[in-house]
């Protein structure tokens, strides 16, 4: 009797604080909005098209690399904070690529770089997939039984060792990134909708799609679904789970990989340390959308491209990062499954 | 038959054991959770393994099905050794088995619960997954029909679209038993299927039991409860502190004095 009085002053004490503070929050947010809507409306709907282009197409890479965080923390959760690394491991592993296959600046726009571009994409692909399943294989998986702490630390630590080799392979300096593709575009309502963009929106989507029919349809994809619920009854059904895991980190590094070769057609510029920033977008996004979920993933990216694009098209640029990460706090606190949500199984 | 050991292992082969424990031990770091355990399984039969809480008979089930493998002696399942194979292959060659406590997928229906049981004895490849192929859909159509019929062969097949764990209790249990049948096993085992059921429905689950082991399934379970054991099964081995202490019939087994002392003396 006692003990529920008490509680239920609490909550009468709490409860006030707790809504004023939802209340300062949404305020605060619909300020933002209001401030980013008068200056969208003040500078014409040409400009926003080109904002929103851009931000799409943004957005379409960071989806990319958002899709291996969600995916491996779906099945161990583990938040694999290499992967971000692993997507500008992909851009230097295509710059080194592309000559291999006859590709330089003299073939730009030409219909003769599709096949070898395509080479290009597959065999990065496949060795960001290698390279991501011999890290689980030996940073990770000897730690599948240790407390969560030990592999999310050794993946920081891993992290650390593939900027080294990137630093020590390509020094600290940004590594030009030839424009292969076509620099010429569609003007639509007074806005250059670039090639380059739709190539990158259009790739991004195909892998994704691809992706999506994948996890729901093969029988790999239920694998993955059962062993992210209980590894041992998994197991038991039959499913090397060993290899189930090393198929996620392997998925989700081709798709990192598409992504960093994507990035350097896009930008025509690499750095050692890309990968720090970019990956905790991703990793921003992931949250956003609900990680541990596909279509969350694939959602939180658009929308992180897209609020980077108005922010840096509308407002001070430099208060990007803040924005973005004050966007990650808030569904931190709020709403910790994401837009989408994730099952969280109780255990 | 009542002392530990008494049969070389040598004397028991040839008469249909499916699977032979065969001087298995595991210690868990100083801890010895079962020792020297010697006893053999019959094809066709109900074999039941007994014993107080902390016996070793869960530590057993997980020494065959692979999770912690046995710190020495060999497990022979259908005349091939399977000591120290991974879980998915050691259901591969054909057992199965339930959890003391459930392990569904709870956030998968029964049915996508029981097809998946199916997994690794499907063929389909990549490409057929991806464009659905006529072979996929026919393999799909037949896991289907399959997993249905499982369903309805425990029982549950109200529950057939519903979430695993929003299943009644006893129905979890089913799904279980229906998920493990669905890898197709020639020896199914069961970790204490009756826990936390009443009367009614433990003697509804010895029925299933029975309907499991005419389907040509050998059933070799842990039970908690003598009283259930006593009524299915006709060869009961007892465990106490990691030993094999008796083995036989289950009045063989009543009447034996260590089982007595170890056993039933703490509960009657």
């Amino acid at each position: 009797m006692v003990g529920s009085l008490k509680q239920a002053r609490i909550a009468f004490v709490e409860a006030p604080i707790g809504r004023l503070v939802n209340l300062l929050v949404i305020l605060a947010v619909l300020y933002v909005i209001f401030i980013l809507a008068m200056k969208v409306v003040g500078q014409g709907p040409s400009y926003f098209l080109q904002i929103l282009t851009f931000g799409v197409a943004n957005g379409a890479i960071y989806a990319l690399v958002a899709l291996g965080y969600t995916m491996v923390y779906g099945i161990i959760e583990l938040i694999n904070f290499a992967h971000g690394d692993l997507f500008t491991l992909g851009g230097f592993i295509s710059v080194f690529l592309l000559p291999i296959f006859g590709l330089d600046a003299s073939k730009a726009g030409t219909a003769g770089i599709i096949l070898p571009l395509l080479a290009v994409f597959i065999v990065t692909m496949l060795i960001c997939g290698a390279i991501n399943v011999s890290i689980e294989r030996v940073a990770y998986r000897p730690l599948r039984r240790a407390p969560r702490l030990a592999p999310l630390i050794t993946a920081v630590g891993m992290s650390f060792v593939l900027e080294g080799v990137m630093f020590l392979w390509k020094g600290p300096f940004n590594v030009p990134y030839p424009n292969l593709l076509p620099t010429t575009g569609f003007v639509i309502g007074g806005a250059t909708i670039g090639v380059k963009d739709i190539f990158v929106i259009v790739v991004a989507g195909i892998l994704m799609v691809v992706l999506a029919l994948f996890v729901s349809r093969s029988r790999l994809g239920k694998a993955m679904r059962a062993t992210a619920q209980d590894q041992d009854a998994t197991e038991l059904m039959g499913i090397d789970i060993n290899r189930t895991i090393a198929a996620t980190f392997f998925i989700g590094a081709v798709l990192a990989g598409a992504g960093g070769t994507i990035f350097g057609l896009y930008y025509n510029t690499m750095v050692f340390d890309l990968g720090f920033s970019a990956g905790l977008f991703a990793f921003t996004a992931a949250v956003f959308g609900g990680i541990g979920n596909i279509q969350g993933a694939a959602l939180g990216g658009l929308l992180i491209g897209l609020i980077t694009a108005l922010w840096d098209g509308y407002m001070e640029s430099t208060w990007t990062q803040v924005i973005i990460f004050a966007i990650l706090i808030l569904v931190l606190v709020f709403r910790p499954t994401g837009l989408l949500g994730m099952r969280v199984p109780e255990k | 038959m009542t002392d530990r050991g008494a049969a070389p292992p040598g004397a028991q082969a040839g008469d249909g054991a499916i699977l032979r424990i065969d001087h298995v031990t595991k210690r868990f770091g100083g801890l010895v959770a079962v020792d020297d355990v010697t006893f053999d399984v019959k094809k066709g039969e109900i074999f039941a393994l007994i014993g107080p809480n902390g016996a070793g008979k869960t530590t057993l089930f997980n020494g065959i099905t692979g999770i912690f493998p046995p710190t020495a002696g060999r497990i022979v399942f259908q005349g091939r050794e399977i000591t120290g194979a991974k879980p998915h292959q050691v259901a591969a060659f054909g057992i199965a088995r339930t959890f003391q406590n459930i392990r569904l997928f709870e956030y998968m229906s029964s049915l996508d619960n029981v097809r998946l049981g199916q997994h690794c004895r499907m063929h389909a490849k990549l490409w057929d997954s991806l464009f659905k192929t006529p072979a996929e859909h026919r393999e799909e159509q037949r896991v289907t029909d399959r997993a249905m019929e499982l369903l309805q062969f425990v029982g549950i097949e109200q529950y057939t679209h519903i979430y695993a764990r929003n299943l009644p209790y006893g129905s979890q249990r089913r799904l279980e038993i229906a998920r493990a049948l669905a890898t197709n096993p020639a020896l199914l085992l069961l970790d204490e299927p009756a826990a936390g059921f009443t009367p009614q429905e433990k003697v509804e689950l010895m029925g299933l039991v029975h309907k499991i082991v005419d389907q040509g399934v050998t059933v070799f379970l842990i039970e908690h409860d003598m009283k259930v054991v006593m009524g299915v099964s006709r060869r009961i081995v007892v465990l106490d502190h990691g030993e094999k202490i008796a083995e036989g019939t289950p009045e063989q087994v009543r009447r034996d004095q260590r089982v007595i002392e170890a056993y039933l003396g703490t509960q009657h």
